[in-house]
């Protein structure tokens, strides 16, 4: 949070283009992290999934590349959490209800995508047909145009965190009591989306998807597409967010974590901050959710439930918040933790995560990034 | 005691001249055909001539025997002859008659219409009870005839609704028009759905009698919706009390405390699995005592859910006091462990927790409003447990302390009062309220290892609107919102109620976010 | 918000509305003299009537300092003063035309007014310079704040804040690792980067030496003048430097008011401090 470290001298004060601002947002280190982060997932990630035969030791499977897409879908969802929680200090426990809008937004022109190849052969999704329905309710319409859908990824998840977050902030709900309001809220939504005539498929959700864009969903080349463009989502949001953080506007929204009335007094209002990084962090868990579901293949109400949402949080503590590499870490060990354990010892799964929680609340406030940082300063101090 | 009664009716039967039912009819009982049959019950009831009862019951009881075209009633010790009611040897190759369920219903049907000519009071009107359920066409004459020699009001009353039911298809529109009028009178859910097809041209041609219908729908609609309002509320009451008891340990730990509890309904879990155990060791080990499981599971469900939480209290939340985000994380953590143990335990699937005998069935108040013991029970018990709760927070010394250490901690420790004890303590009682919570909940839902999520929201709700440390707050608004979801259900469905409810709450907080009883001046914001 | 809207590029004070002959509702007015008017403020909480009917005002450029025991009303007062508490009845303007009532927080320091705590209340995890930047007096709406950047005026601004109230050295510290005398001035340095009309201010040498004390009352005696300054203290030796006119507060009215002698030896005065 101290002075500004950046890659370039850039001049102390006077006016500076927004484009070097942002590019200094990021020290030397971070941008060639990120350069070969980006190269890996655009280059070297599909050359050795296309070119290489699948018993060579090299090649990455399918399986691989659909997990770490998942993975950094997390992790987005995890920076957007960290916005609110680590610089805002405010812990949502609704962010799994706009990854869910996102992902159910861009899952209707999946579903349209399928056309008449569904195991009805209708025009209209398969759970319309099996409802009985005769015709796409209105809120269906223009789904079939991938302009509207991306549209509507960002638009459906930022009207509705704006309107409660509006509600919310107005009347100043704070700590604990905006969390489980939070959480309510997902749980209404929840049971929305659960019943079948709200017109999303109920229990089942959306999925069996065919097409996107006209091409095939399962064909290795699209697959790659969609990773590659979830590693650029991640490395654009972290540009974006460490812009953001290293503004004025970051420190007044550190200020309004840590002494919200003295913000007040000094002519800021809160309200507008905390609702402008409210909705930021919201629409970037939606592009999260609609990057997600091509790749996994599948949306249903479950995703809103309230375990999801806290699990949210989880990898940002484990990472340590307040930094933005950290969510990152974060979404990676402990989804990486989970893929292991489900498979090998799925009892022990939830032992492991509860653990998790209580140990990186009561030991590891900083999470791993803290802990980093704590040792590196040690060795330094052993070696002065 | 039914062999008892056949044989009283085979004597009265014998008793009153051996004339009795017409033989051809009785006959005509060992057709080959069933609807020959059925014809043959039918008339035979319809004719209630002495001695038929005897007849029909040995038929219904397998011990009406043929041979050619004599019939044999076996009583259970003697063999009569079925015209004569003389006691006769059993001829070799006499068969019984086959009776198959649909036979059954008749017989049953027919032998209650007879029994409305018993001389005992007692035996009439059960009779006529039983015939207020399933009644046809064919009775309407065995009705009439009961109808005009019976004396006793009640019983002629129930024989009037009855006979107003078996008459409703009558070809005559006249007599459909009083058995409308008839039924008017009687105001249950039943006759409504007896009556709601006659409204219709395509069932009921005759316009006066359809008009008649409507009418009478009209008055039975209106004081049936006074026993559908108390219903709602009764079972609102009911929901409210549940909420109650997820709460009030809830408005100790966070109201009391501030700390976040989000493995509380795993302490309500801890309860009803501790009476799922109280009922396995009772069954096996006292098996004559099984009734008494649940009054036993009461003080083991406190305890062991104190244990468990003054476990949770030292190991976690005493390190995070104060920090109420990192709070809600950790006991997340910590729920998380409790559902997986209880599932490495006790299995994922739900386990059986039955209702003591004292606590099945209930009590009926009106037409369609029942109230059964269980929840009136449970009503109770939460009331129980609230004022348990009122005479700990403000009758004990624990009590003070507890309010004490709530409003100026480190002042509380100045003067002596031991705060993190009284933080152990304060935390256990609140675990074990839970546990009491777990027991009542183990009598009305599933007993499972996730039992406990469904109730975190909504009992934070109730909190949250109730005001923080506030515990009239938290009774009122669990009474609130349970009457007021159970109205809402009640024209809107169970989800769009839900829905509506913590969009109402969301909207509650925004108005009064300090809850319905708002602490107010310097310490509010704190 | 059109308030706030409306305050946020106006011109020093509110004198160029008084030029134009007619007076704007929401824009400071002190063209006759009176900077704060308190009058007939009632707020309770739960039946306990925290104010009583408090009228007061407060000249242009005038110092006052508040004083009276505990549970007077001296907190509450500034909290309806800066909008945290709405009172029940009364009515509290500033200037002419500025009805404190109906303005939020922020708006009000918008206006013109600022407020130190008792406890201090600074960023600690920000910087005494990043302080002071938040502080200083910009547009402060949410768009502004993700395009600001610095100019080199605002940087010699905040130089020369910092060098007023001994901070210069500190900079780049973390808030949070200063000394409380410190934080006190640097939560007075904030107030000043605020260019306020009118300062409030809680208790301000609460745990300062005797040497930052006396400083403090020259900084304050310096600013009076320019800037409103209403105080909160309980020290008598700090008010007795400060000179200024003396309020007592009791049971939420005022009980007397006056220099500092002759409100010492008003007989009143004397039993509510002494007689229990």
């Amino acid at each position: 949070m101290s002075a500004i470290t950046s890659a370039l001298p850039l001049p102390a004060s006077g006016r500076v283009p927004l484009t070097l601002r942002v590019f200094a947002a990021l020290d030397r280190k971070a941008w060639i992290a990120l350069g070969v982060f980006l190269a890996l997932a655009l280059v070297v990630v599909p050359v050795l999934h296309l070119a290489l035969p699948p018993e060579n030791a090299f090649h990455v499977s399918t399986y691989a590349i659909t997990l770490i897409g998942k993975i950094m879908c997390y992790a987005l969802v995890a920076v957007a959490m960290d916005l609110i929680w680590g610089y805002g200090g405010i812990l949502s426990l609704g962010h799994g209800l706009f990854f869910a809008l996102g992902g159910y937004a861009f899952g209707m022109y999946l579903m349209r995508q399928i056309g008449r190849d569904g195991s009805y052969g209708a025009d209209l999704p398969d759970f319309m047909v099996f409802l009985d329905w005769k015709e796409l309710p209105w809120f269906w319409l223009g789904s079939d145009s991938f302009g509207w859908a991306a549209f509507l990824v960002l638009a459906v998840p930022a009207i509705v965190a704006f309107v409660f977050g509006y509600f919310a902030f107005r009347s100043r709900i704070k700590g604990v009591y905006f969390s489980i309001i939070t959480q309510a809220l997902t749980y209404a939504a929840m049971l929305l989306f659960f019943r079948n005539e709200t017109g999303f498929g109920g229990n089942n959700g959306f999925t069996d998807f065919k097409r996107i864009l006209g091409y095939s969903i399962t064909a290795p080349e699209t697959r790659l597409v969609l990773f590659g463009l979830t590693a650029i989502a991640l490395a654009a949001t972290l540009v974006f967010s460490a812009w953001l953080v290293k503004s004025k506007f970051g420190r007044v929204l550190t200020a309004i974590r840590d002494a919200e009335s003295r913000v007040m007094f000094i002519g800021y209002n809160p309200l507008w901050y905390k609702l402008s990084i409210w909705v930021i962090s919201a629409v970037l868990c939606g592009i999260a959710g609609a990057l997600y579901v091509p790749q996994v293949g599948i949306i249903n109400p479950s995703e809103m439930s309230a375990a999801n949402s806290i699990e949210i949080a989880i990898w940002v503590a484990v990472g340590g918040r307040g930094t933005l590499i950290g969510p990152v870490i974060g979404a990676f060990t402990v989804n990486l933790a989970k893929s292991w354990f489900t498979v090998s010892f799925p009892e022990y799964w939830l032992f492991f995560l509860g653990l998790l929680f209580i140990v990186v609340t009561l030991l590891l406030p900083q999470g791993l990034v803290g802990l980093w940082k704590k040792i590196m300063s040690k060795k330094q101090g052993a070696q002065a | 005691m039914k062999k008892l009664l056949t044989t009283l009716l085979l004597l009265t039967g014998a008793l009153c001249a051996w004339a009795g039912p017409d033989p051809a009819l009785v006959r005509q009982l060992a057709a080959d055909d069933n609807s020959d049959k059925i014809a043959a019950i039918q008339q035979l009831a319809a004719a209630a001539e002495p001695g038929t009862a005897g007849i029909l019951q040995a038929m219904a009881d397998d011990s009406l025997y043929v041979l050619d075209d004599k019939l044999f009633v076996f009583d259970g010790e003697n063999t009569l002859d079925a015209f004569s009611g003389e006691t006769v040897e059993l001829p070799e190759g006499a068969d019984t008659i086959t009776v198959n369920n649909r036979l059954r219903g008749e017989l049953a049907n027919a032998l209650a219409a007879l029994k409305l000519f018993d001389e005992d009071r007692a035996v009439r009107l059960n009779a006529a009870r039983e015939l207020q359920s399933n009644v046809g066409a064919e009775l309407a004459p065995v009705l009439a005839k009961a109808k005009a020699s019976e004396s006793d009001p009640h019983i002629l009353e129930l024989l009037t609704t009855a006979y107003a039911k078996a008459t409703l298809q009558d070809a005559d529109p006249a007599v459909r028009l009083a058995a409308v009028a008839a039924l008017a009178e009687v105001q249950t859910p039943a006759v409504r759905s007896l009556l709601l097809p006659l409204t219709d041209p395509a069932n009921e041609a005759d316009k006066l009698v359809r008009e008649a219908a409507i009418q009478a729908l009209k008055t039975i609609e209106r004081s049936l919706a006074w026993g559908d309002t108390l219903a709602a509320v009764f079972s609102g009451l009911s929901l409210g009390s549940i909420l109650l008891l997820a709460a009030l340990g809830l408005a100790i730990t966070y109201g009391v405390m501030g700390i976040i509890n989000m493995a509380h309904g795993e302490l309500l879990m801890v309860g009803a699995y501790t009476a799922y155990v109280m009922q396995s060791l009772f069954r096996s080990h006292f098996p004559e005592l099984i009734d008494w499981y649940l009054p036993a599971a009461i003080p083991v469900a406190f305890f062991t859910a104190a244990a468990v939480g003054v476990l949770m209290e030292r190991t976690v939340i005493r390190w995070l006091y104060g920090r109420t985000l990192e709070t809600l994380l950790a006991t997340w953590g910590l729920s998380l462990i409790l559902i997986q143990a209880a599932r490495v335990i006790f299995g994922a699937q739900n386990v059986e927790v039955a209702n003591p005998s004292w606590m099945s069935g209930g009590v009926e108040l009106l037409p369609n409003l029942i109230l059964p013991w269980n929840r009136v029970i449970i009503i109770g018990f939460a009331l129980f447990v609230l004022f348990l709760v009122w005479v700990l927070m403000n009758k004990t010394r624990l009590g003070m302390f507890v309010r004490a250490v709530t409003q100026n901690r480190p002042m509380a420790g100045c003067v002596g009062v031991p705060t993190s004890r009284i933080d152990t303590m304060a935390f256990a009682l609140g675990a074990g309220i839970a546990g009491l919570g777990g027991v009542a909940l183990s009598q009305i839902s599933n007993v499972g290892p996730d039992m406990g999520q469904g109730y975190i929201v909504d009992s934070f709700m109730v909190v949250v609107v109730g005001g923080v440390g506030q515990l009239a707050g938290a009774v009122w608004a669990a009474l609130g919102l349970g009457i007021f979801s159970k109205l809402l259900e009640g024209w809107a469905g169970a989800v769009i109620a839900k829905i509506a409810i913590l969009v109402a709450i969301i909207i509650f907080i925004q108005k009064r976010p300090q809850g319905i009883f708002a602490l107010k001046g310097r310490f509010a914001d704190q | 918000m059109n308030a706030q809207a409306a305050l946020i590029d106006q011109p020093d004070g509110g004198d160029s509305a008084t030029q134009l002959g007619h007076v704007v509702t929401g824009e400071l007015d002190l063209s006759h003299g009176v900077a704060l008017y308190l009058e007939d403020i009632t707020v309770s909480f739960d039946g306990f009537r925290a104010l009583n009917k408090l009228s007061l005002a407060i000249d242009a450029g005038e110092l006052r300092c508040i004083i009276g025991p505990n549970g007077a009303g001296k907190t509450t007062m500034m909290d309806v003063i800066t909008g945290k508490t709405r009172p029940d009845s009364g009515k509290a303007f500033f200037g002419q035309t500025i009805d404190l009532t109906r303005l939020t927080e922020p708006e009000i320091a918008h206006v013109g007014i600022g407020r130190k705590f008792q406890k201090p209340t600074i960023f600690e995890q920000h910087t005494a310079f990043e302080n002071l930047e938040l502080a200083m007096k910009t547009d402060k709406r949410v768009w502004k704040s993700l395009m600001a950047w610095l100019s080199g005026d605002d940087r010699d601004r905040i130089a020369d804040t910092l060098k007023l109230i001994r901070l210069d050295g500190e900079a780049d510290r973390p808030a949070g690792l200063l000394s409380h005398g410190q934080k006190q001035w640097l939560e007075i340095g904030m107030l000043l980067m605020q260019e306020p009309k009118l300062l409030l201010l809680d208790e301000p040498v609460a745990g300062m030496t005797d040497d930052e004390t006396m400083r403090t009352a020259e900084l304050f005696v310096s600013l009076a003048g320019k800037h409103s300054l209403v105080v909160v203290e309980h020290d008598m030796a700090f008010v007795e430097k400060l000179g200024g006119k003396v309020t007592v507060l009791h049971e939420g009215s005022v009980l007397a008011e006056g220099d500092l002698a002759t409100v010492q030896n008003d007989q009143r005065v004397i039993e509510v401090y002494l007689g229990r």
